[in-house]
């Protein structure tokens, strides 16, 4: 076993007589291509709304609910996907989220939510920690869409130009502390700052 | 015969007559049978201009949209920018004392379950024209014109 191990060692080691260095050099960098190709459109499959709504978790609790917002249909017909609001588009944030997405999968496997009432108990900690993600990173996502250095407050309702211009401008709130629950139903919100 | 041709007529004239009639419905003059245009939603107000009230026990009518303003068991959308301590921040105007008696005009420490459901008394209005008119007088010009 051992010396039969040593001997494919030995084969590994020893120098290509076949091959020349160009080709193997100029192989190496089609295969990696391909693979980096491949792990991409992995992960582009994975960014889409129908992938997300595959799961019955996903597509009888948060899609349903999503529906008869504004940002599933509206006057201009633009609308956000699953992916849009929930996985950043940079490439760094879009791996840490995908390492993330597989407490999904285990969720999926355990069955964390997969009934309504479970769903229901849990909706609390699932909201916390897209809130938390939202207002670390300064409501990425919303901005990817929304770019407040091109709102027109003027065309804006007198309510939403006073917040904005106070609290925005200044930085010194982001989105998602004064727009929750715009995408899908709250949690209870008892003892969420600004809440009752 | 003859008669009973005049007569057959004359109920055919008198029934087309009665049917081209129009009586005004709810449902319009469509028949039956059709499905007739339905009137454009006209939009909600949202003009963030408080509204003059007719007496002082009135709920003032709501000047701002409130589209998907969850009010429910576990969050109450009006009370984040309405309560007593969301004020400072959303220039909005606190709900009323009145909003946190009981039935037995006790107190209470927040707003009372009773009007825990804003809807209930306070609506939006929609920029479009009353369907039908409205001569309400307020107190002060009834007094005014008693002198
Ligand atoms: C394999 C089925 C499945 C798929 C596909 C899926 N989800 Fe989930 N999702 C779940 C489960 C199960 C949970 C609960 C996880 C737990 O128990 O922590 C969850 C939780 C979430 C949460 C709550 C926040 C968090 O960090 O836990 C968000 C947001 C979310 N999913 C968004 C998405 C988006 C966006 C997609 C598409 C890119 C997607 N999901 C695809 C099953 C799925
Ligand atoms: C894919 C782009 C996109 C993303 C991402 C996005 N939005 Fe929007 N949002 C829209 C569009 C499109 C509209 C509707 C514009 C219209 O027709 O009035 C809209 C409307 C809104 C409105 C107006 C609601 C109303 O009732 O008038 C708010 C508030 C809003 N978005 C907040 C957010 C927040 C907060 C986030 C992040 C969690 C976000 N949006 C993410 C595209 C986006
Ligand atoms: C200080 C709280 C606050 C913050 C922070 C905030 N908003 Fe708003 N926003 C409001 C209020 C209040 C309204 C008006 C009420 C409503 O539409 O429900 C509003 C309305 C809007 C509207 C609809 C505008 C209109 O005229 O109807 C959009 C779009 C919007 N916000 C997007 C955003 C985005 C994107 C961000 C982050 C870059 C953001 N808001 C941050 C409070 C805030
Ligand atoms: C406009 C942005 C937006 C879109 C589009 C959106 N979400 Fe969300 N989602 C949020 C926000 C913000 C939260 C945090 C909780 C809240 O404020 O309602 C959230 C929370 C969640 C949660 C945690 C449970 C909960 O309800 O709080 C899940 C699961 C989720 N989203 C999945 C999805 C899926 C699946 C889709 C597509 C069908 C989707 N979201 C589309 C913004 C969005
Ligand atoms: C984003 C903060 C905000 C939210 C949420 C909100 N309001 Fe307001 N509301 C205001 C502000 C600010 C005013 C003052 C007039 C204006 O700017 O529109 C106001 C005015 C009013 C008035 C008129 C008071 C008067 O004396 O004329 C009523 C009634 C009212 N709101 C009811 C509601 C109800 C009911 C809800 C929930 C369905 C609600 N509001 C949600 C901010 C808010
Ligand atoms: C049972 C009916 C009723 C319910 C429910 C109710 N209100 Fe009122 N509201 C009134 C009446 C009547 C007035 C005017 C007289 C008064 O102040 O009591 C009023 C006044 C107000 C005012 C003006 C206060 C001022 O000082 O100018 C605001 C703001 C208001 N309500 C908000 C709310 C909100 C937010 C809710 C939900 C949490 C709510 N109301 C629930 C009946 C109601």
């Amino acid at each position: 076993m051992w010396s039969l191990a040593k001997e494919y060692w030995g084969v590994i080691r020893r120098p290509s007589v076949h091959f020349s260095l160009g080709f193997l050099t100029f192989g190496g960098f089609i295969a990696g291509i391909i693979f980096w190709g491949g792990f991409n459109t992995a992960l582009e499959i994975t960014n889409t709304e129908a992938f997300c709504v595959s799961c019955h978790e996903m597509y009888d609790n948060v899609y349903q609910e999503l529906k008869p917002t504004i940002h599933y249909t509206n006057r201009s017909g633009v609308r956000a996907t699953c992916p849009a609001c929930h996985v950043p588009h940079e490439w760094t944030n879009k791996i840490a989220r995908k390492m993330q997405a597989s407490k999904e999968v285990w969720g999926k496997i355990f069955g964390t939510i997969n009934t309504r009432e479970k769903f229901l108990a849990m909706r609390r900690e699932l909201a916390e920690r897209e809130w938390a993600r939202l207002k670390a990173n300064n409501s990425l996502e919303c901005r990817n869409c929304h770019d407040f250095g091109y709102m027109d407050f003027t065309r804006q309702s007198p309510r939403a130009a006073s917040a904005h211009e106070e609290f925005l401008v200044s930085g010194e709130k982001t989105c998602i502390d004064c727009h929750k629950g715009i995408a899908h139903e709250l949690p209870d919100m008892t003892g969420v700052p600004g809440w009752q | 015969m003859k008669t009973y041709a005049f007569i057959i007529a004359l109920t055919t004239a008198a029934a087309a007559a009665w049917a081209a009639e129009p009586i005004a419905t709810l449902r319009g003059p469509t028949p039956l049978v059709e499905q007739g245009a339905a009137p454009t939603m006209p939009k909600v107000s949202n003009e963030d201009l408080r509204r003059l009230r007719n007496y002082p026990e009135q709920p003032p009518t709501i000047p701002h949209h409130i589209r998907g303003y969850q009010i429910d068991l576990n969050a109450n959308k009006c009370l984040s920018c309405h309560s007593r301590r969301a004020t400072v921040d959303s220039k909005a105007p606190m709900v009323s004392i009145t909003h946190f008696m009981n039935r037995d005009g006790q107190f209470l420490a927040s707003v009372s379950p009773r009007r825990y459901f804003c809807t209930q008394c306070h609506v939006t209005q929609q920029v479009t024209r009353p369907l039908v008119g409205n001569d309400f007088i307020d107190i002060d010009s009834v007094l005014s014109d008693q002198n």
